[in-house]
């Protein structure tokens, strides 16, 4: 079994009252080249920050070669980081900033005194030996001859290879890199990835890297760590996490998807699209699931072999392929393929029972702690919203006064009662206008489903509460919106038993 | 017509001024500096300004009060600038504004009001040197804090980071990242306080009982008799004040952008 080099137990991490890393649990194994892959504010970079040491975890541990270094400053720890901007020192030159690692470094050097006894001593590198270690990391970033040049004259690509150097040259036991090419050009880019990827092979030490983009991390990972809302969503080789996605999430964020919703219809079959489809994934009969298809795993056929039959309503070429989108009843099904067709065209479609994949929904419903006001409506997520409160208690009343009669005649004042509220996935819209709804917020999550877009809007005030709910309307990621949820669909429970007499 | 100004005519009024406010007094000083009273060409000033032990001591005093002001005042100020321009408290600029609010009350306000207090504590015309100082450390301080809290602001988080990550301590950090990056602030603080410490006199005045003579006064007294003597010593402190400024390095093209902006 290969060593654990880094070991993360049970890390969270709040900044100030905001929760970024949510009980995250991974290990990187020695020399290996780990991707932390996930959209901005996933909490990828501040995992990479406590493992260098510039953020501390609020709680768990963080272990090195089995040895805890959660609290350990950055300086004390065997890792050097390359960061997103590269971080080199205005002021001083090429050699100077690479050199500046060894000129910190300490070693302990043997000697035999006068009397034959042997004492070690704590010393500085020699300007000969720093000389030739930086000459060396120069050369392997391809950078030789510029050890004079001032920071500033030279160009992103050189800064980043400078940025390298002056991270491997002190021998890390772990390399961090924080986006490192994030602000190079796309051809630049490439070059460095393979480049990257050399250098990991010939230097032999475990690569933690941080990127955004999810092509960079199937290229050159060994083990890609998806990441999303501070919770990792899944671990794996770059083929198990295209392959087979954990959930819709990685199935979005990496690569392209149909995704539906599905019903288990039977022993490995499943209905989506209006159809049912043997599939190898193992599922309880009547089960809500999603349905994940790759577009280049649908096979295009003529109408009457195809499981699926459509209309071409779009088509696309992309340079190694054609995307064709094809309309099958309400559902749209985005093909990928060499062999083109044209838009009208009425084709068959199949699909291979391996290649769909059956993931439990994440969301099935909204939940949330609300709080009765004195004018029976209920407080929660950021906001207020009118619902009807005699369903907590069966056959109960309002009167006049907005008081709660009973069915045993009881009056009840609720204000501040506490209860729990459920929304279901389709009981939800959402407004431009501000004041429409009960509360506002941010749509932060789109995933088309073939025939409707399921939005995660996040709350903007203190709760940050998230509502799951299925739209036909496409929306923007980003938009500020505001929430309407019917009176009637606002289910209320108790929270406690003991209530507010009057 | 239309009107149309290029960037020249627009120059003008500016060229007006530094001719007539700048230029032309500096000639008028660098003349009455080299004449006598009957208008000739003379050195005698020159000669009578270097051979009195009076004069050459007044100067090395405004000198060695100049030198200790600037030093207690970036002695003071830098820590509060630095710990003001890293700390991520919201309302640190409430913190900054109380430092530099000083500098909105007037002058001789503040001086009297100095002097009140050390007349209070009993110090007044007892340590006149110590008064002259503290005073001009009490006024000065904002000059310095300003340039060094903005250079230190400036500086990248993530060149701290850097350091540390390589293995440098807090003092490794400092001395190798911090302070050589905020050099551009320390040489614009220091010639916003050492220059005005060599010649503020209302306040070595007030508050060295005028037991203190510092240059500027001496200047200020001389044009009441002698015009010839007063630029002599006016044009001798404007080379003093030219070489500190050489040596601070503060003629650099990135250092006056750098720490001017204030």
């Amino acid at each position: 079994m290969a060593e654990h080099i880094i070991e993360l137990q049970d890390v969270t991490k709040y900044y100030d009252d905001n929760l970024v890393i949510d009980h995250v649990n991974l290990y990187v194994n020695k020399g290996e080249f780990i991707t932390f892959l996930g959209p901005s504010g996933c909490g990828k970079t501040t995992t990479l920050r406590m493992i260098a040491g510039f953020d501390l975890p609020t709680s768990g541990k963080i272990l090195l070669n089995g040895k805890d270094i959660s609290l350990l400053p950055p300086n004390k720890r065997p890792v050097n980081t390359v960061f997103q901007r590269y971080a080199l020192f205005p002021h001083l030159n090429v050699f100077e900033n690479v050199a500046f690692g060894l000129k910190c470094k300490r070693v302990m050097n043997t000697y035999r005194n006068d009397e034959g006894k042997e004492y070690t001593k704590k010393e500085r590198l020699s300007k000969k030996e720093i000389a030739g270690k930086v000459q060396r990391a120069l050369e392997l970033v391809d950078l030789e001859g510029f050890e004079k040049r001032s920071i500033s004259t030279l160009s992103g690509g050189q800064q980043q290879r400078v940025a390298i150097a002056r991270a491997i040259v002190n021998e890390p036991e772990i390399l961090l890199l924080d986006e490192p090419l994030g602000a190079l050009d796309l051809k630049m880019r490439k070059e460095m990835q393979i480049e990257l990827k050399e250098m990991h092979k010939r230097l032999g030490i475990t690569f933690i890297y941080v990127t955004h983009d999810q092509e960079e991390a199937l290229t050159m990972s060994d083990t890609i760590v998806v990441m999303a809302d501070g919770i990792v969503q899944q671990i794996g080789t770059p083929t198990d996490v295209y392959n087979e996605p954990a959930n819709t999430f990685v199935a979005d964020f990496i690569g392209e998807s149909n995704i539906f919703n599905g019903t288990v219809v039977g022993d490995r079959k499943v209905r989506f699209c209006g159809k049912i489809f043997d599939c190898v994934d193992d599922f309880e009969r009547n089960e809500p699931v999603d349905v994940v298809v790759r577009p280049e795993d649908v096979i295009m056929c003529a109408p009457e072999q195809g499981a699926l039959k459509g209309t071409v309503i779009s088509v696309v070429f992309k340079g190694i392929h054609y995307e064709i989108t094809v309309q099958v009843g309400k559902y749209e099904v985005v093909v990928q393929s060499t062999e083109s067709r044209k838009e009208g065209d009425v084709i068959g479609l199949n699909i291979e029972p391996d290649e769909i994949h059956l993931m439990k929904p994440k969301y099935t419903t909204n939940i949330f702690d609300g709080v009765i006001t004195k004018h029976n409506t209920v407080e929660f997520a950021d906001g207020e919203f009118e619902c009807d409160v005699t369903q907590l208690y069966p056959g109960s009343h309002i009167d006049d006064e907005e008081y709660l009669v009973t069915a045993s005649g009881e009056k009840l004042d609720l204000t501040g009662t506490e209860v729990r509220v459920e929304v279901g996935l389709t009981d939800i819209e959402i407004s431009d206008d501000q004041n429409a709804g009960g509360t506002v917020g941010n749509i932060i999550s789109i995933i088309y489903k073939g025939d409707h877009y399921r939005l995660i809007v996040r709350t903007n005030g203190e709760d940050e509460e998230d509502f799951v709910f299925a739209t036909d309307d496409l929306w923007n990621e980003n938009d500020l919106v505001s929430v309407i949820i019917p009176k009637d669909k606002i289910k209320l429970s108790l929270k406690h038993a003991e209530d507010k007499k009057k | 017509m239309r009107l149309r100004f290029s960037r020249k005519t627009l120059g003008i009024p500016y060229a007006v001024f530094l001719l007539f406010f700048v230029i032309i007094p500096m000639l008028v000083i660098l003349f009455y500096a080299f004449t006598d009273n009957e208008m000739h060409l003379s050195f005698e000033n020159f000669i009578r300004f270097f051979s009195d032990p009076t004069k050459l001591s007044t100067i090395v005093y405004s000198l060695v009060i100049a030198l200790i002001t600037t030093a207690v005042c970036l002695l003071i100020a830098y820590p509060v600038a630095y710990i003001l321009a890293r700390s991520k408290m919201k309302k640190k600029f409430v913190i900054l504004l109380l430092f530099v609010t000083p500098m909105w009350i007037n002058f001789v306000l503040r001086v009297n009001a100095i002097r009140e207090l050390l007349s209070w504590i009993g110090l007044l015309g007892e340590a006149n040197y110590f008064n002259t100082i503290f005073g001009m450390v009490y006024d000065f301080l904002p000059f310095m804090i300003l340039p060094l809290y903005t250079t230190l602001l400036k500086i990248d988080e993530s060149l701290y980071e850097a350091s540390a990550d390589l293995g440098g301590n807090a003092f490794t950090t400092f001395t190798r990242i911090t302070l050589p990056l905020s050099m551009p602030g320390i040489a614009s603080g220091i010639t916003m306080v050492f220059l005005p410490s060599m010649t503020n006199y209302v306040v070595s005045d007030m508050l060295g009982n005028s037991m203190v003579t510092i240059i500027g006064k001496f200047i200020y007294e001389y044009f009441g008799t002698n015009w010839h003597m007063g630029s002599m010593v006016a044009l001798i402190l404007l080379i003093v004040v030219f070489l500190s400024t050489w040596l601070t390095g503060g003629f650099k093209e990135e250092n006056t952008v750098r720490g001017a902006n204030i």
